[in-house]
């Protein structure tokens, strides 16, 4: 079965209510994705989330289209991390964290009971801010993720390794050492180790939050070539403070703000980077993107 | 006052504290080493091939020690064998499970206070629970358990602290890769917190190797012809033999009472160094 998504012009969307279906397993998700090649498209409607009885977030919808970069930007607390927390459910893990509207991935609804946030998260994979490998050696950090789906054979998972780390352009730095511990790398080299071992999984979305924000300027331009790299076989959603980082890597541009803390933050503007960066519609986009507050 | 004339003060107030400070940490240290100097050279002369591999003979006068060994080792191992996997699982259960309620605060308190009853306490308690009313007798495993519930609390509380060390980072970091909680304790979180719970079993341990109350009234004897041959067994252990040697035998062998404390100074010590060891090793690895 599949459900049928539409899209409209401005990126809202509607169900064609009829066929909205329980997920599907990952393979015949896989299988039927892969056929559409339609991959890690995200649609969000009207989300909202609360923090006990404080409102965060609300009236967020947006459609993030599949193997393409999405920048989420805004000033400091309006939201962000959140939003992107919701699309893995690790929002989940906080406990008293109400997550209200409808997200579907690949017209799947991800937040209903019949969504198994594990199965999720391998589908979904996330890097933090702070590069956080496993203390174990850099083979065991990539390899987790598939030995968590199951994956036991040891070529399968050399293979895995070897395509992941290449994937996060750490291949050929750390080819000799896949035995070495992983703390012994350098701060930008974890952090593509972090997202080697978010590779391994074969996601079809990678969260990233402020992923260069904790590393220096040549670390960080590697990092963005890596995502340049990887917006071919993923989608990438990925907060950033940067702005010119948010412009020269990424497709489409989120803009949200917070007015006042006694209101929850929203989407003020999604479009284009470019048409972002150039000739918002907003006011308050330009004068955040300008520099003028936040 | 000029700047400088307080510069000058601050700074003599400094090497005054750091002169102070270390004579205290050097007196302590020069005790430490006065009472292991002070076994070694009185118990040194006590250790050859008999006092190890033979049992007491003449009440403990002469002869040497064996099976006082091998019960205190038959002891700890299973004192071991019941705390790590209770306190573990405990301390697992209040680090990453136990909600933040009265229960929980009960529970935490309950074990703080289980660490301070005295030994001769527990005794008691084991007498009643384990030789009695569960009916185990005197035995290593009546013994065994109570020393358990002496040292549990060290553990849980030792495996709580050492599971909290652990960066929320690595947790979500696992949660996101699809792994369950579970998975993500047993195999992110748990190794990474090993050096802390180690530490903290083997101080518990260790002072359960040398108590004397817990075991008196469940399960140590002060002569045994044979090995132990069973959980249900009754045994000798190190600290019970001094005690018993000193205030139940007129005439008592010196030499061989304080080779028996250098025995269970230097076991202590030995498992001590090597845990510390290792920790350093995975410390070098493992830095946040
Ligand atoms: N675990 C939490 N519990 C309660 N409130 C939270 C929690 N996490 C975030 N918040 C609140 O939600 C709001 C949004 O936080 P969030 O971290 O999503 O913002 P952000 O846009 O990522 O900010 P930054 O740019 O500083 O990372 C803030 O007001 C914050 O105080
Ligand atoms: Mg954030």
């Amino acid at each position: 079965m599949v459900s049928t998504l539409l899209v409209t012009g401005d990126g809202a969307l509607s169900y064609d209510a009829g066929s909205v279906t329980l997920p599907r397993t990952v393979a015949q998700e896989g299988a039927a994705s892969k056929a559409a090649d339609l991959q890690g498209s995200f649609s969000l409607a009207d989300v909202s989330v609360a923090y006990g009885r404080d409102r965060v977030i609300e009236g967020v919808s947006m459609y993030v289209p599949p193997r393409s970069v999405t920048a989420l930007i805004g000033p400091s607390g309006c939201g962000k991390s959140t939003l992107l927390r919701c699309l893995n459910r690790m929002n989940d893990e906080l406990g008293n964290v109400h997550v209200g509207g409808t997200i579907t991935l690949d017209g799947a609804d991800i937040m209903g009971r019949a969504m198994d946030p594990v199965e999720l998260r391998m589908r979904v994979g996330q890097v933090f801010q702070r590069p956080n490998p496993f203390p174990m050696t850099i083979w065991d950090n990539v390899a987790y993720g598939p030995r968590t789906q199951g994956i036991r054979k040891r070529s399968e998972l050399d293979e895995l390794v070897e395509e992941s780390l290449k994937g996060a352009a750490l291949w050929a730095e750390v080819k000799n050492n896949l035995k070495k511990h992983a703390f012994e790398l350098s701060g930008g080299q974890q952090q593509r180790l972090c997202i080697a071992r978010a590779l391994a999984t074969k996601p079809e979305v990678i969260l990233m939050d402020e992923p260069a924000s904790a590393l220096d300027p040549i670390s960080t331009q590697q990092i963005e070539d890596t995502i340049a790299q990887l917006k071919d076989s993923v989608t990438i959603v990925i907060v950033t403070h940067n702005m010119q980082q948010a412009a020269r890597i990424s497709d489409q541009t989120a803009f949200m703000l917070r007015e006042s803390l006694d209101e929850p933050a929203h989407l003020v503007e999604m479009d284009e980077t470019r048409k972002m960066f150039t000739n918002p519609d907003d006011a308050r986009t330009e004068s955040y993107i300008t520099g003028r507050f936040g | 006052m000029s700047r400088s004339s307080r510069t000058k003060q601050a700074r003599t107030a400094e090497a005054t504290a750091k002169v102070v400070t270390g004579a205290i940490a050097l007196s302590v240290v020069a005790v430490a080493v006065f009472v292991f100097v002070y076994i070694v050279y009185n118990g040194i002369g006590a250790l050859d091939w008999t006092f190890f591999s033979e049992v007491p003979r003449d009440r403990g006068r002469e002869g040497g020690i064996l099976p006082i060994i091998v019960g205190t080792l038959y002891l700890i191992g299973a004192t071991a064998g019941l705390t790590l996997p209770i306190g573990v699982l405990a301390g697992v259960y209040l680090a990453e499970y136990a909600p933040r309620n009265f229960t929980t605060r009960a529970i935490r308190l309950a074990i703080t206070n289980m660490a301070g009853v005295p030994s001769i306490v527990y005794g008691l308690f084991g007498l009643a629970a384990f030789v009695l009313l569960a009916g185990f007798g005197r035995s290593i495993i009546a013994a065994a358990l109570t020393l358990t519930c002496m040292t549990l609390p060290v553990v849980i509380t030792a495996t709580e602290e050492a599971l909290r060390q652990i960066p929320q980072d690595l947790r979500q970091a696992s949660l996101a890769l699809g792994a369950t909680r579970l998975r993500t304790i047993y195999k992110v979180v748990l190794p990474a917190a090993a050096p802390g719970i180690i530490t903290g079993a083997i101080l518990g341990l260790a002072r359960a190797a040398g108590e004397t109350a817990p075991i008196l009234f469940t399960g140590a004897v002060f002569q045994m012809r044979r090995l132990p041959d069973g959980p249900s067994s009754q045994f000798m252990a190190l600290p019970y033999h001094i005690y018993a040697q000193v205030t139940s035998v007129p005439d008592w062998n010196r030499e061989l009472v304080w080779g028996t404390a250098l025995v269970l100074v230097a076991g202590v010590s030995i498992v001590s160094v090597m845990a510390a060891w290792w920790r350093s090793v995975q410390r070098r690895k493992v830095k946040w």
